[in-house]
């Protein structure tokens, strides 16, 4: 059984209630010449019979489980089950009402039974429909707005956890406190490392504005970071970038060597007492465009827990979104031994 | 007194000559003894040297920090008061709170002097205190340190749920252990060896990553590298020198208690 919200049916209760005294009001107003109590307690107790049945009968619907109103048949069957029980069980109860208080004033019997309950019919139907067309498609906007709420927050969730790998805060305080203490010993230096910096910055925070950009210009932004690193770690980080002139101007996606780079300091070399070196290479292979980060630091058993997973996980996505199947990536760790990450794109439209 | 020695250990030398720097000018009369890059040279140098104040950044190659300090504390040759403790750290949500929570004194990078001067104020009175008491506060120390060890560790590897069986490589075949017949898990070199009363295993998974699985009321972390079942010990003893062993049922091996974790050995 799907929950249900007392509060939302309470809702429902009173704007029935309100619908079917506005149905026996518009009912008298056709015959002002009978009383107004019998079509009040008749449209009333339909009505609310009308509603309970399909108001939590619907919860024991497997199809409602999400939006809170089954679909399709079950919908149809629902309303119309709902409808015919519902007059019915009103009628019957409103019958007997009427008699045992006497709700029919003395000689006002009905002149034209059949009429009567042709009418009564011909209401029940009528307004039983609009009314539960209005609360299903009610609940099925409230639904949606919902969901949507809830992609918009799971986007801006994303985006802020993409900001905060990219902009990793001990990587950026590290690094704000070696430009602090070049400032004071080696002013031309702090100043270069401040270059690097800004790049890496700007080219952080533009990424997500543009999908391709050169291999030279990923290179250009893959040797800031690694410059900065190279300060903050000293003799401990070696690098090197090779890439062929004529591969310069190929297109690639943005930043996309980026979190192999940081993976391999992260978690290669930084652990690593004494360090290691990282080679960041582009060639052609029978028609197709390698890029291979290699690192001889300490590298892992497993596949890459939590926060590498997230970098990782993003080139793969990102790679199947722009190539489908014809671009690769393949992750291979030794413990030890270091890792090495190889990106095979397309070379004819890349 | 004479003049007060120092310690730093911190794995990028521009941030270590800097910190350097900054002592300088908030304490004069500091004198460093050395620079270590890693948490194992830290501890192989403070026990040479033996320092009055520890400065360790957290995240070092190899060892971290805090590590570094436990094992230290462990390993600190009696009758010596144990140094002045304050660690750095650029960001750590974690590592802050807990020493927050525990009232260790920490700088954060970029280095302020005046942060750094309030520090240096703490530490210049924690060593006055010390050497009119003589006994020092290691105790509190080490309740610290253990405090930290514990709270980083959980903080950063979310609980994955206790483990009922280890599975095992013996060969080409996979057995499976269930964690009731395990005496003792001890940390040897790259693996960790898993004794139970007749048998020994090897499994790669690191004591660090094994220990949120462990029920810890019934695992008991007694050295940096020995995790043993509570039933399964048999007898505690202290030599001469204050050193703890405990022995357990049905083994030979007389395993050290590491000085962290002796408080949990105590008479009813």
């Amino acid at each position: 059984m799907n929950r249900i919200d007392w509060e939302e049916r309470l809702q429902h209760f009173v704007q029935v209630l309100a619908f079917c005294l506005v149905v026996a009001t518009i009912q008298y107003g056709f015959q002002p010449d009978r009383p107004y109590g019998p079509p009040v307690v008749y449209s009333v107790l339909i009505g609310i019979f009308i509603w309970a049945i399909i108001d939590f009968g619907r919860a024991f619907l497997p199809s409602a489980a999400d939006t809170g109103w089954p679909r399709g048949f079950t919908a149809i069957a629902l309303a119309a089950g709902g409808i015919t029980a519902g007059w019915f069980i009103g009628t019957q109860v409103a019958d007997s009402l009427c008699k045992a208080y006497g709700i029919y004033p003395p000689g006002s019997a009905p002149a034209d039974p059949a009429a009567d309950l042709r009418n009564s019919i011909l209401i029940a139907l009528i307004a039983g429909t609009v009314a539960t067309y209005y609360f299903y498609s009610a609940s099925r906007s409230t639904y949606f707005e919902r969901q949507i709420g809830e992609a918009r927050r799971h986007a801006d969730e994303a985006r802020l956890k993409l900001l905060e790998t990219q902009l990793e805060p001990h990587m950026l305080f590290n690094t704000l406190a070696n430009l602090r203490a070049l400032i004071g010993v080696d002013p031309p230096r702090a100043q270069q490392m401040l270059d690097h910096m800004i790049a890496y910055l700007r080219a952080t925070l533009t990424a997500s504005r543009s999908t391709t950009h050169a291999l030279h210009a990923e290179f250009d932004r893959l040797r800031d970071y690694l410059e900065l690193m190279g300060i903050r770690m000293g003799a401990r980080l070696a690098f090197s970038l090779e890439l062929p002139p004529e591969l310069a101007q190929r297109p690639v996606p943005t930043l996309l060597l980026q979190p192999l780079v940081e993976n391999s300091i992260q978690h290669g070399l930084e652990p690593q007492v004494r360090g290691g070196r990282i080679t960041v290479s582009a060639r052609t292979e029978a028609g197709v465009l390698v890029l291979e980060v290699v690192d001889t630091g300490v590298g892992t058993t497993a596949m890459p827990s939590q926060g590498q997973g997230f970098g990782l996980t993003q080139i793969g996505e990102r790679l199947t979104a722009l190539y489908g199947d014809r671009a690769s990536f393949e992750f291979d760790s030794t413990p030890g031994q270091g890792t090495r990450a190889r990106i095979r794109l397309p070379l004819d439209d890349a | 007194m004479t003049r007060a020695t120092a310690l730093i250990a911190e794995d990028e030398p521009l941030l270590a000559q800097a910190l350097q720097a900054e002592l300088a000018r908030a304490w004069p009369e500091l004198q460093v003894l050395a620079i270590a890059g890693d948490g194992e040279s830290a501890v192989a140098q403070a026990l040479a040297l033996v320092p009055d104040v520890l400065l360790f950044d957290i995240r070092m190659p190899g060892q971290s920090g805090i590590e570094a300090a436990a094992q230290l504390a462990d390993e600190w040759p009696p009758g010596k008061p144990f140094p002045a403790l304050a660690f750095i750290t650029a960001y750590d949500q974690y590592a802050v709170q807990a020493f927050e929570t525990q009232a260790v004194d920490y700088v954060l990078k970029p280095v302020q002097p005046e942060r750094l001067k309030k520090s240096v104020a703490k530490i210049q009175d924690l060593l006055a205190r010390r050497t009119a008491t003589q006994t020092g506060d290691f105790e509190t120390t080490l309740g610290q340190l253990r405090q930290l060890l514990g709270g980083t560790a959980s903080a950063a590897v979310s609980a994955p749920g206790l483990l009922k069986v280890l599975q095992v490589s013996v060969g080409s075949s996979i057995r499976m252990v269930p964690v009731d017949d395990i005496l003792c898990f001890e940390a040897a070199d790259k693996y960790v060896r898993v004794l139970t009363e007749g048998h020994e295993y090897l499994i790669r998974t690191p004591l660090k990553e094994l220990l949120p699985q462990l029920d810890a009321q019934r695992f008991w972390q007694i050295h940096r590298g020995t995790v043993v079942r509570a039933e399964a010990i048999d007898a505690v003893t202290r030599d001469d020198a204050g050193k703890m062993h405990l022995v357990l049922r049905g083994r030979q091996e007389r395993l050290a208690v590491s000085r962290l974790y002796a408080h949990l050995f105590k008479a009813m």
